[in-house]
């Protein structure tokens, strides 16, 4: 299972570092939402708000459906499916691989979206630093979920356009412990407690995951 | 290994529905070891269908079908898929990778040496594409890196969906002298096309398609 989703993980992440998909057309969408959230607040309220987290959050969501969607078109095709089927992977094995590419294409894609944070939002440096730990478990949570959900939808037959809807329930609880924690590190409060939360979620959705994805892939 | 003297696949009566539309109506077909089986018929007859649940792509609805020793009624389809090899006439790897790529990905999935893969790269004319990506190949050229790949893989049953499709004289010239060599090395063939195979150097048993049924050619 291990070196299987080695194996998936370092193909995924060489297919996006050829494709550039993330580099050139998702980060810049991310920092363009960030730089209209920044202006729809204004100049004078965005230093003040305390609107940031979410809205950081918003756009990690967006970029995250997006990532999905082109983790599962890479392997859409019917031909690839079925000549990928007839290797026979372990699908636990390509659960783990693509959730740990996504999550490393959602970690580099918000470290500049934690810049864009700091220019446009004008959340305060130590505070974005201090939810650090917090954001890349939240991000690893999102990967997992996301990973099980895009083989529901944009892996098989189903309608890539459901994965927001069906995502949904899954990303609920995960954005509003990042947010928390976000806020938390920024503004003071229980920082801990909610990176605990999203760790658990971590923990639960790798484990959903393992269990469930060979089902997923054959429905 | 599946004994030499026993069929390689044994359908009777086999019926596929998908979306309550009968893909397959009932066919009854007996594949022996190290022969070749071209399937015939116009599109929609039923071809793809056929391989793909010989390949234990799709489900079996009714009747019976063993492939390989392998019960599509009862058995694991996913062990059976790792035992063939599969060729679409779509894309059937990863656009982004390099001819090399894929084909190191997929050796190193199933654990087999990659000593052989300069040999598969002579053998199938690809020495000189080694490192292009395979998006930029010719129709051709991608029909000879999945045929690559199956060489890498060497499957006990070989399903090749209209290899001939857009394919040149050369390009077919090509095909038959593979296709020939394959099967008097003792590999199991079965392939579509639209019309009957041209080359004189093969033999194989030719089978008329329509409505998901087989309709001549039957032995």
């Amino acid at each position: 299972m291990i070196r299987t989703a080695w194996l998936v993980a370092a193909k995924d992440l060489r297919i996006e570092r050829r494709s550039r998909v993330l580099l050139w057309q998702v980060v810049p969408f991310g920092v363009m939402a960030l730089l209209l959230c920044g202006l729809a607040l204004g100049p004078q309220r965005a230093g003040r708000s305390t609107a940031a987290p979410g809205l950081f959050y918003i756009v990690v969501l967006l970029v995250t459906l997006l990532m999905i969607n082109r983790s599962y078109a890479v392997e859409s095709t019917p031909g690839t499916r079925a000549s990928i089927a007839t290797l026979g992977l372990d699908p636990a094995g390509v659960f783990l691989g693509k959730a740990l590419a996504l999550c490393v294409e959602l970690w580099l894609a918000s470290a500049v979206l934690l810049v864009g944070s700091v220019l446009f939002l004008h959340t305060a440096l130590h505070g974005t630093v201090l939810a650090l730990p917090s954001i890349v478990v939240t991000l690893g949570a999102l990967a997992g979920a996301g990973t099980m959900y895009g083989a529901l939808t944009t892996g098989g037959n189903g309608p890539a356009t459901l994965l927001p809807v069906l995502c949904l329930p899954a990303f609920a609880p995960l954005l509003i412990a990042g947010e928390r924690s976000f806020s938390a590190a920024l503004y003071g409060g229980a920082l801990w407690e909610w990176w605990v939360i999203s760790l658990v979620a971590l923990v639960a959705y790798l484990a959903l995951g393992i269990l469930l994805y060979g089902v997923l892939e054959e429905s | 290994m599946v004994d030499a003297t026993r069929p390689v696949a044994e359908l009777h009566d086999a019926v596929v529905f998908a979306s309550g539309f009968a893909l397959l109506s009932g066919v009854d077909l007996e594949v022996r070891s190290s022969s070749l089986t071209v399937l015939v018929g116009a599109n929609g007859a039923g071809k793809t269908s056929l391989l793909r649940l010989l390949g234990g792509l799709v489900g079996l609805s009714q009747g019976s079908a063993v492939v390989l020793g392998i019960d599509l009624s009862s058995g694991n389809r996913r062990q059976l898929r790792r035992r063939v090899g599969w060729l679409g006439h779509e894309g059937s790897f990863y656009d982004d990778l390099t001819v090399r790529e894929n084909l190191l990905f997929a050796a190193r999935v199933l654990e087999r040496p990659i000593d052989n893969l300069t040999t598969v790269l002579a053998r199938t004319g690809l020495e000189d594409r080694a490192d292009t990506t395979t998006k930029q190949l010719s129709a051709g050229q991608r029909r000879r890196l999945g045929l690559a790949w199956l060489l890498l893989r060497r499957p006990e049953l070989w399903l090749l969906d209209e290899p001939y499709a857009s394919l040149d004289d050369e390009g077919r010239a090509f095909f038959d002298d593979l296709l020939g060599d394959l099967v008097a090395q003792g590999a199991s063939v079965v392939l579509s096309a639209h019309d009957p195979l041209r080359s004189a150097s093969l033999s194989p048993r030719t089978l008329l398609m329509a409505g998901g049924r087989i309709v001549e050619g039957q032995s």
